[in-house]
């Protein structure tokens, strides 16, 4: 353990403990962009700059480890104007165009563009007629083909979390830091489209507008969005995940760093969730009324959506509830009369919850009298 | 029977000028005067490192029974007489000797690293050791404990060579300290300053040097591997590196057993693709480990947790290169050169506006006057120093009025400049101190690695800054705006490439604001930025002989033959053609 | 699972056999990474260079369905070199010696002629194995679905049971669990031969608490599985299927055998979210919601029972499947009241203990793993802790058997069929999305480059596949990824669908289909003038 001082409390921690995370067990809030607790220390945003009794220079105290004695002060007026001047020149080199940006309201930047009161229009080193950190900005006219990531570098801060969490998380290594300079950029190899696992790790850790889901463009932003935490449905992992509901849509996926599965999810878990409002849902209970032989269907169906609406019109008419329940009672009623119940089997579902499963099985136990019951679990 | 030896300059300056063609000369004419025999079997031709005076170059040193004779300029077609003439008729050729200015040169130099450089063959192992080459490390591995090296370092006082001066024998038992099972130890060779050729000349000058001073330190901390960083573009360099890491290995000075110890010591070659900011320790690590070449915080300190988190010492080649040299002739010997807190010589690459451009190495504390005047002979063209540039595009400017002043770390830091890796620019009244300030934070700006943020977009902004400013477009405030900036990058930069990039622009605000407002005014005084120039003829002086109109590419001048002739500032590019065509300065700029 | 995700980091070794985990368990991926970034050694037993394989010390290449070879003989090295556990195996096992002897033949030489894994890499991940005391072992379908699955089971069990890797924190023998809630609907009883929490039918007293419990006489016959329900219905001895959010049709080995056999029910009902293949073939379709238009829980596959919340309405007339399923046995003279699924879990969490501790309000921000008995108890995330359940547990004899196909002339290729990382199970939800389809909505075969080569395709190129069952045409993707002889069908797409070909060759215990071999040829497609 080690003891040391932070704007004049002391604390004790362990070994190795950054000056960061220390002064947040103390519920001092030091900005940073680039820091991410679930990944190793950048370094590069020097938000974090703290002022280290002894040492000549601020330090970034997300790389930093706490020594024996150390004392921290986490905010001067110097420190606060350096960390203005970093600010101002993010801001400089960014498109500002909060009004139409998908992050707006959930952005890292933004708020603390707020916090240090820096707007493009008025730079506070402003001393002529126009900004005096008002220069070049990176534009970047490619647009990424791939269809779940939506990258906006120009809203980039290379703050280098995107590259870390496709590295030190997904083990893929899609993305690198390229180029040097003000030229400096993120990007897949030769700048080619990203092509890789999709997870959308990045996109998590992304505190601006550069990286977010291709599918989330103009849906809703996070103003009005009920966030509802629930259990991801696609493979056993059962990771957590944030359904984001805007008018009775789920808009967005995302999950939450102090849940088992720390933030991270797969495509299927961060991207796969638009079937939810997919046009082909059944919506009514259906009949059918032509013979089954009509219902033969090839394997070789090119256009499975317009193939199997057609198939559903063709075959089977739209009814209510009760003529369809009272139908298929009815059905079952005489196939058990005249065949007993073991002539009736059901196939549960893998995919339904642990509710409807045991509810099933009492279905087929209790009321219909047979232990014809299964699920897909071979499968 | 005489014997003679002929020394061709091989470094840099020497194969630019045509040191190869010089050679394949001497051996021709050799073989065709084989009339005289018995000379020729006494000749010897060699190919050896820099001899410093690259402006003087191709230089050839002629050796007649230890009488020498040194040759400058010297292209083949002038080698068939200077084989006839000297060689075999044993009368020098006087009018191609070297000159006062080449021995003025010479002699306020006190050589240390570059003493075997230009007089043993690199690609000869053997040279080297008869020149006493690789005792040091017997020395060492025979009778040393690892503590009585970094002792014999530590009082030495040799500092970093590589720009930030810290004290080498500290950093190596910092890392002897740390327990490890592994250590490395790696030899700074990313020599990347505008203008800078120190390490370059002593790898391609005396390889060995280097080695040597690797193995020892690798006995003081416990490494048993080595890198050499170094830059792909010295391919020549990396050529003499490896053929001499394969002799040392042949001769047992590499590998296992060293010197009948049980050590095993290995080095291996890294070659940077050409990123400035790899010369910065941490950086340099991040490349080799096979990451993108970008700079890492310190804390914590590559002694304690560098290449693949081991201990490392990572030393630059100058500083290497001492090493062999502290171990023979003593810590004492070493610190008699030098001040009191800086001992020992740097070499600088002098470049510049000065009569003698070249690599030099002299005693720490040497007034920058004696460099200018003595060493380099002065400002060429007679025109008046205008400031002196150290330390490249980390460094600041020192103004004339200030030429007395020791060249030492205390020294240069206290005005605002560095030591830095040893480059040296001498500046005269045609230097635009803005202009200069520009070109140096373009340099930065393009070779920032992109990491952080004050270093990435901030120089970029001192850059479009002080580009508007060059250009006449400069408005009110930006002279506290490049202020405020630059003291902000500096303090909140990661590495120190960011650090210490506003330096050129700090310094030369400090000592020639005047030449900044000026610009803000629309003028530049040198008559350098081209945006604040106007052309035009002096009535008196023009001929009319219709030179510029010919050399004008825009046709902005017009002019009848013999009479004045004029220049039309709206058509005007400025590209500067007519001021140098003019015989009779008659064109004038402003 | 016997141990807990989380426990993966600490574990010094993670033996990976037939399961693609970086694409089918990303996030479990993410965490053996993690581990391994703190020093964790990989082994992988894959026939495919699947993308874990990266990082991994040890990569087992094998033949598909050599999975028994591989262990035994691994199991034989472990022996050999005395890495076993043998307080373990005294204190807590038996059979030890009778199975012993049946390990003796497995030499590292035998286990390489059959597997083509080169026999010092069999040792070394042997030695790997065997020399840690803190080592899991995780599979997944790779390992059973063959006719012989049930053995590779048992033979991964005996691993971990002469290292005495389980019932200990960071060890363990962990299946994988391919669904939401594979784990789930077996607790809850969607088994054809016990109760909710395992119970047999079978056994009268249990099957007397639950006629007391549920008001009504019981079968006490063993039901069908789903596989044997197939038969019947071929046979005609069943004659209604009631399918709940399944699709036979694209999951059930030899498509056309299982169309056909639907076809004869005189009554199929099918309940989803989608109208899937099998849904074509229903007598009636009944809208139900999705897993975010409704409240319950999942249990995920180490056992944590997690909630599921319901965050939007269900389209048009969509219902949730427990109104339907009350609605229908109310219809049937069964009535169901319930006023919520917590409702519904507090009765099962009534009828088995390891379920007694867990309700709603505990696992609202953080799930439990079962067995959790007391409403104070933890949940448990390891389990054999204070021993097994029957006191020792047995080592079983486990054969090599090869699979029920093997690839000869006619049928020289042997196809192992399984999943990509962007498409699930038999597709109805994924292929409905837009982003999905275009990034991976074409199916493919997965050929190694030389076989290509011998056979003149191209990467890219259609080609036909066909088995004795059937045939279809797809796009070859030629790739080292794969060895010689072996190709690989991901079986998602229903244009082109990998269980057109497969056999419906069953293992004779659990009933799983051999979905990971059967013998196919390849053939180029005629373009016409050609």
């Amino acid at each position: 353990m080690v003891k040391l001082n932070i704007d004049g409390r002391m604390i004790e921690v362990a070994e190795g403990t950054t000056i960061l995370n220390a002064s947040r067990m103390l519920n001092i809030e030091i900005p940073t962009l680039c820091n991410h607790p679930k990944l190793t220390p950048f370094g590069g945003c020097r938000l974090c700059l703290v002022e280290v009794k002894g040492v000549p220079r601020p330090l970034t105290s997300c790389t930093t480890p706490v020594s024996e004695g150390m004392e921290v002060t986490t905010s001067t007026p110097a420190l606060e104007d350096l960390r203005k001047t970093v600010l101002e020149l993010i801001l400089s080199d960014h498109p500002n165009d909060c009004m139409i940006c998908e992050k707006a309201g959930d952005c890292t930047l933004q708020e603390l563009a707020y916090f240090y009161g820096i707007s493009p229009y008025n730079p506070p080193l402003l001393k002529g007629d126009k900004g005096g950190f008002l220069g070049e900005r990176r534009i970047y006219e490619k647009r990424d083909g791939n269809p779940f990531i939506e990258r906006n570098m120009e809203k980039c801060i290379l703050c280098g979390r995107c590259v870390k969490v496709c590295d030190e998380i997904q083990g893929v290594g899609a993305i690198d830091f390229a180029y040097r300079g003000f030229k400096s950029k993120i990007c897949p190899p030769f700048e080619r489209d990203l092509d890789c696992e999709f997870c959308g790790q990045c996109v998590a850790v992304c505190p601006t507008g550069a990286l977010t889901g291709k599918m989330w463009q103009l849906r809703g932003r996070q103003k009005d969005i009920k966030e509802v935490d629930t259990t991801c449905a696609y493979c056993g992992t059962g990771c957590n995940i944030t359904l984001h509901v805007r008018k009775n849509e789920v808009v967005r996926v995302t999950a939450k760093e102090d849940k088992w599965n720390e933030g991270w999810l797969c495509v299927k878990g961060r991207f796969g969730y638009t079937f939810i409002n997919s046009p082909d849902r059944l919506k009514k209970p259906l009949i059918r009324i032509a013979p089954k032989h009509i219902a033969d269907f090839g394997f070789r169906i090119s256009d499975l959506n317009s193939e199997v609406r057609n198939q559903q019109s063709a075959i089977f008419k739209e009814v209510s509830w009760d003529e369809a329940l009272d139908y298929i009672s009815a059905k079952l009623k005489e196939i058990k009369e005249k065949h007993g119940p073991d002539s009736i089997a059901g196939l549960s579902s893998a995919r339904c919850t642990t509710e409807e499963n045991y509810l099933f099985q009492k279905f087929m136990r209790a009321a219909v009298g047979t232990n014809n019951v299964d699920h897909c679990a071979r499968l | 029977m005489s014997s003679v030896k002929i020394m061709v300059c091989m470094g840099p300056g020497g194969i630019a000028s045509g040191g190869a063609e010089v050679i394949s000369a001497f051996e021709s004419e050799l073989r065709q005067a084989n009339v005289s025999a018995d000379i020729h079997k006494g000749c010897s031709l060699h190919k050896v490192g820099c001899f410093g005076l690259c402006s003087k170059d191709v230089l050839v040193d002629l050796i007649i029974d230890g009488a020498k004779t040194t040759y400058q300029s010297v292209k083949p077609e002038m080698v068939r007489r200077i084989v006839s003439e000297h060689i075999i008729g044993n009368l020098p050729v006087a009018e191609w000797t070297a000159d006062e200015n080449y021995h003025n040169f010479y002699k306020k130099q006190v050589k240390v690293v570059l003493s075997d450089c230009g007089r043993i063959d690199y690609e000869n192992i053997d040279s080297y050791i008869s020149e006493g080459g690789y005792k040091a490390a017997e020395k060492v591995f025979a009778g040393m404990t690892p503590e009585a090296v970094t002792a014999e370092i530590k009082n030495s006082g040799l500092r970093g060579r590589g720009g930030a001066g810290f004290p080498t024998g500290v950093k190596w038992e910092a890392c002897r300290k740390t327990a490890a099972g592994q250590k490395y130890i790696i030899c700074n060779a990313d020599e990347g300053d505008p203008g800078a050729f120190m390490d370059r000349a002593v790898i391609e000058g005396n390889p060995h040097a280097v080695i040597e001073g690797m193995l020892i330190g690798s006995y003081a901390i416990g490494a048993s591997r080595g890198y050499v960083y170094i830059r792909a573009e010295y391919p020549l360099a990396v050529e003499r590196l490896k053929y001499a890491i394969k002799d040392a290995h042949e001769r047992g000075f590499l590998g296992s057993n060293i010197f009948g110890s049980k050590l095993k010591f290995d080095i291996q070659l890294k070659l940077g693709a050409g990123a400035f900011v790899c010369g910065e320790e941490t950086a340099l690590i991040a490349s080799i480990e096979g990451q993108r070449g970008m700079p890492r915080p310190k804390p914590p300190y590559p002694v304690f947790q560098g290449l693949w988190g081991k201990p490392t010492v990572i030393n630059n080649v100058e500083t290497l290169a001492n090493i062999p040299y502290i171990i023979k002739k003593g810590s004492a010997w070493y610190s008699s050169y030098g001040t009191e807190k800086s001992k020992g010589t740097k070499v600088f690459a002098l470049t510049g506006k000065v009569k003698n451009t070249g690599l030099i190495e002299v005693p720490m504390g040497i007034t920058l006057r004696e460099i200018i005047y003595d060493i380099g002979g002065g400002i060429e063209g007679g025109k008046a120093l205008k400031a002196v540039q150290t330390g490249g595009p980390s460094g600041g400017c020192i103004p004339a009025n200030m030429v007395d002043i020791n060249v030492d770390y205390e020294s240069l830091a206290r005005v605002g400049s560095i030591v830095g890796s040893g480059g040296m620019i001498v500046l005269d009244e045609d230097n635009c101190m803005v202009n200069m300030a520009q070109y140096f934070l373009q340099f930065t700006q393009s070779e920032s690695c992109g990491k952080c943020v004050p270093c990435r977009i901030g120089t970029k902004r001192l850059l479009e800054i002080l580009s508007r400013i060059t250009k006449g477009k400069g408005r009110d405030g930006d002279i506290e705006l490049l202020e405020k900036l630059s003291r902000d990058i500096k303090s909140a930069s990661l590495c120190g490439l960011g650090q210490t990039a506003p330096n050129p622009v700090l310094s030369t605000i400090k000592y020639f604001r005047n030449e900044y407002e000026a610009h803000l005014k629309g003028k530049c005084p040198a008559a350098v930025c081209k945006e604040l120039l106007t052309y035009y003829i002096l009535e008196e002086f023009c001929k009319g002989c219709g030179a510029c109109l010919r050399a004008c590419p825009s046709k902005a001048i017009t002019g009848e033959k013999k009479k004045l002739h004029k220049i039309d500032p709206a058509v005007c590019v400025k590209c500067g053609a007519c001021f140098d065509v003019c015989k009779f300065k008659a064109v004038k700029k402003e | 699972m016997t141990n807990s995700i989380r426990e993966i980091e600490g574990m010094e070794v993670i033996f990976v056999i037939g399961s693609n985990t970086k694409e089918t368990h990303p996030v479990i991926a993410n965490r053996m990474l993690k581990a391994i970034r703190k020093g964790t050694r990989l082994i992988v037993a894959d026939p495919r260079r699947v993308p874990l394989v990266r990082f991994s010390e040890i990569f087992l290449q094998l033949k598909p369905g050599a999975d028994a070879a591989l262990l035994n003989g691994m199991a034989h090295v472990i022996l050999k070199e005395g890495l076993c556990n043998d307080e373990f195996i005294n204190e807590r096992t038996e059979g030890f010696d009778e199975w012993k002897k049946s390990i003796e033949t497995f030499t590292p030489h035998n286990a390489s002629k059959i597997t083509g894994i080169p026999e010092e890499e069999i040792i070394k991940a042997a030695r790997l194995y065997g020399g840690s005391r803190k080592a899991g072992i995780f599979y997944t379908m790779g390992v059973t679905q063959h006719t012989h699955g049930t053995d590779n089971v048992n033979a991964i069990a005996n691993l971990a049971l002469l290292t005495g890797n389980i019932g200990r924190e960071h060890t363990g023998i962990s299946p994988l669990r391919g669904q939401n809630n594979v784990q789930g609907a077996c607790d809850a009883g969607c088994l054809p031969n016990v109760y909710p929490g395992y119970q047999r039918v079978d056994i009268p007293m249990v099957k007397k608490k639950f006629e007391d419990i549920w008001g009504v006489p019981l079968s006490d016959k063993e039901g069908l599985k789903s596989t044997e329900m197939t038969l019947a219905a071929d046979k005609g001895s069943l004659k209604a299927l009631y399918v709940m959010g399944e699709n036979p049709v694209m999951t059930d080995p030899n498509i056309g055998h299982t169309i056909e056999v639907l076809k004869k029910l005189d009554f199929l009902l099918v309940q989803d979210i989608f109208f899937t293949e099998t849904a074509a073939l229903a007598d009636v379709v009944l809208p139900a919601a999705c897993f975010a238009e409704k409240t319950g829980t999942f249990i995920n596959t180490e056992r944590k029972v997690q909630l599921v919340r319901k965050a939007v309405e269900p389209p048009g007339d969509a219902k949730e499947d427990t109104w339907i399923i009350a609605e229908l046995s109310g219809r049937l003279g069964y009535p169901m009241k319930y006023s919520s699924a917590e409702e519904i879990f507090e009765e099962l969490s009534s009828l088995w203990p390891a379920l007694s501790g867990i309700s709603y309000s505990r696992i609202r921000t953080h799930g439990i793993h079962w067995p959790c008995p007391t409403k104070d108890h933890p949940g448990t995330e390891y389990l054999f802790k204070a021993g097994f359940p029957r006191g020792k547990v047995s080592f079983t004899t486990v054969r090599y058997l090869p699979p029920a196909e093997a690839a000869g002339l006619d049928y020289p290729f042997v196809l192992t069929t399984g999943r990509n990382l962007f498409q699930y199970h038999s597709g109805s939800m994924t292929r409905r999305i837009a982003s999905i389809e275009k990034h991976a909505g074409e199916p493919y075969v997965e050929i190694n480059t030389e076989d290509a080569k011998k056979a003149g395709i191209k990467d890219g190129e259609k080609i036909k596949v066909a088995s004795r069952r059937g045939q279809i045409e797809i796009k070859a993707r030629v790739t080292d990824r794969i060895s010689n002889g072996i190709l690989f069908i991901p079986m998602h797409y229903r244009e082109a669908a990998a269980n057109v070909i497969t056999t419906d060759a069953l293992d004779p215990h659990g009933k799983t289909p051999e979905f990971k071999v059967c013998a196919v040829k390849i053939g180029k497609i005629k373009v016409s003038g050609e």
